[in-house]
């Protein structure tokens, strides 16, 4: 087993082949096994969204199932933290940053896989961008970068091209607790449906911080928040810049022994104003493993895929339970898609909203109405009624652009309606 | 793969909707859909007023308020309101804008409020908040003090209290601290 010949080669992916080659009873009745599947697997290139704790495991078990075309998008650097549990990274590569550094480690390691780095954010990227994959797969720690891929995905959906429909994998982990699920956009339950499943994290009210701490994390919370503000409300506070974080320290252990505090170190200072939530190496390579099974069986169709949410809770004893997350018919993202909206460019504002009235599915009757640029017209407050008034009368064509999006509310409906507004030749 | 894309066109056709072609424009985001929905459904009342730097940008705005009743009656007081793209799963960020004498609100216009923190849920709406932030001036509330000397005067010596709140409103120092006028 020790040579890498071609044989051997070949014999790395006989486990593999065996799953992709024979069918069984849960496969589809429609899959055929063989080398065409083995070659669509080769041939997929998916995304990693993430090169963290979750974003290692993903990159080997993904290189070690059989995908050959791999990119992978991080911002970050490593750091020192990292090593315990992010496998792809050594000391000598503190300061590097992570997707070149895990893109080199598993190309070397697993030959014959290509990964292609990305330093940066998913916000640099844009649809064409996106268009190239076949699956998306994120492990990311912020809920904010995954609704924003969420809803480019969704919004990326396009009738006339069957490849614009790019399933995302999602995981997740919080010390022993972890998700993995499946989101076909369109089809099925995004995350801005599952938003509420989300608990913002516990804050501590701040009249405790500002006047009787109690805890170690009191003192340190008081010394970024309040301390910083006041004496040094110039600097932007950087939670990455060391001389920031001492300072925030020193401060906090001030305060601590003012109160009779004991327990202000410097690493829960760290913890505390980074926000860190202690990572458990195995968590991360169960949710992994979960996440990177769907991308397999959904890239090959060899077998059935999760439907379409499993969580594991691993905190108090173990427990799993896998469930399907349902669409909400209001989701802001998925719920209510642009409908194409043809428009007379030379019509006003105000008879587009009259028309508004008179559309079978909305039948408006108090509407507002934004693009992502302008605010086209605000019923409410009075000041930007005020504002927004003028515009009533203005043509159309100098308040939007053919193919802009256009967004509804009225209060009358709990839902929102958008519309791509279309220009009539 | 194909699988997938089959249902699309079931769901499609069950649905009879047209898909979206076409170029590229961005998109109204998630939280200006929610603000806007939140701004129109705001009761205001005769005691506060909204402003808009740049009526284009609804998630940045200025709320005033002016007292009708209670303590602070004359005053007008001025809170920035700041929502991120992440509302509404995070509350939006409020600062007093001038420095006044208040138990609840310290002198650099951090706001102590339950919902614009541990209490915040994406259920709650900009209404629910502004309706906190009146309730600030009605009633302030000194077992969550952030200006820890106000707080101490309202519960030793609430006609003292009352007393320094005249004084500061009127732009005059209290306890060494000199705050802005806000009368009307």
């Amino acid at each position: 087993m020790i040579s890498t010949d071609a044989n051997s080669q070949q014999n790395r992916w006989k486990h593999l082949h065996k799953v992709l080659t024979k069918s069984g009873p849960y496969c589809d009745e429609d899959w055929v096994p063989g080398q065409e599947t083995i070659s669509a697997l080769e041939s997929s290139k998916i995304l990693v969204i993430g090169a963290g704790g979750l974003g290692c495991e993903i990159l080997k078990n993904l290189a070690l199932s059989g995908f050959k075309d791999i990119h992978v998008i991080d911002m970050d650097t490593i750091d020192i933290s990292n090593l315990n549990r992010q496998f792809l990274f050594r000391q000598s590569d503190i300061g590097k940053p992570k997707a070149e550094v895990a893109a080199a480690f598993v190309e070397k390691r697993v030959k014959g896989v290509k990964i292609t780095p990305y330093v940066g954010k998913i916000q640099d990227k844009d649809e064409d961008y996106y268009m190239q994959f076949k699956i998306v797969i994120c492990g990311l720690d912020s809920i904010e970068a995954r609704r924003w891929i969420n809803s480019t995905l969704i919004g990326m959906v396009d009738m006339e091209d069957p490849e614009s429909l790019k399933p995302l994998i999602d995981g997740g982990t919080e010390g022993f607790k972890g998700q993995a699920r499946v989101i076909l956009p369109t089809l099925s339950s995004c995350i801005e449906c599952q938003l509420d499943m989300h608990a913002p994290r516990p804050a501590v009210p701040l009249c405790t911080i500002a006047t009787i701490p109690r805890q170690p994390q009191h003192c340190i919370e008081w010394a970024h928040q309040i301390a910083w503000q006041e004496k040094r409300k110039d600097d932007a506070f950087d939670s990455d810049d060391m001389e920031h974080i001492s300072w925030v320290y020193n401060a906090a252990l001030e305060r601590g022994k003012q109160f009779d505090i004991h327990g202000v170190t410097f690493q829960m200072t760290q913890g505390v104003v980074k926000n860190i939530i202690p990572a458990i190496a195995s968590t991360n390579a169960m949710i992994a493993a979960s996440t990177t099974s769907e991308v397999l069986k959904i890239a090959t169709s060899c077998n059935p895929y999760l439907e379409n949410y499993m969580m594991y809770a691993g905190e108090e004893g173990v427990y799993t339970y896998t469930f399907e997350a349902e669409k909400k018919p209001d989701c802001p993202v998925c719920g209510n898609l642009a409908r194409k909206l043809k428009v007379d460019p030379n019509s006003t504002l105000g008879d587009f909203i009259e028309s508004l009235s008179e559309r079978a599915e909305a039948q408006l009757k108090k509407p507002s109405l934004r693009t992502e640029e302008k605010t086209l017209y605000q019923r409410f407050p009075p000041q930007l009624e005020e504002h927004t008034r003028p515009n009533l009368g203005l043509k159309l064509h100098e308040l939007v652009e053919d193919g802009e999006e256009v967004a509804v509310s009225d209060p009358a409906y709990t839902i929102d309606f958008r519309y791509k507004v279309i220009f009539s030749k | 793969m194909l699988k997938i894309w089959s249902m699309k066109q079931q769901q499609q056709q069950a649905e009879n909707a047209e898909g979206a072609a076409g170029k590229k424009k961005k998109k109204v985001t998630a939280a200006q859909l929610r603000v806007q929905r939140d701004l129109q459904e705001l009761t205001l009342g005769n005691t506060m007023k909204m402003s808009f730097p740049n009526p284009d940008d609804i998630l940045n705005f200025t709320l005033t308020i002016e007292p009708d009743e209670g303590m602070y009656k004359g005053g007008v007081f001025n809170f920035s309101f700041s929502v991120n793209q992440n509302f509404p799963h995070d509350p939006p960020k409020v600062k007093c804008t001038q420095k006044i004498y208040h138990p609840n609100i310290d002198l650099e216009g951090n706001v102590c409020l339950n919902i614009l923190r541990e209490d915040w849920k994406p259920v709650l709406n900009l209404n629910a908040v502004i309706v906190g932030m009146q309730f600030l001036f009605l009633e302030p509330n000194a077992s969550d003090p952030l200006n820890k000397e106000a707080a101490e005067d309202l519960r030793t010596n609430r006609e003292g209290f009352k007393r320094n709140v005249r004084n500061s409103m009127a732009g005059g120092s209290v306890r060494g601290n000199a705050f802005e006028r806000v009368l009307r």
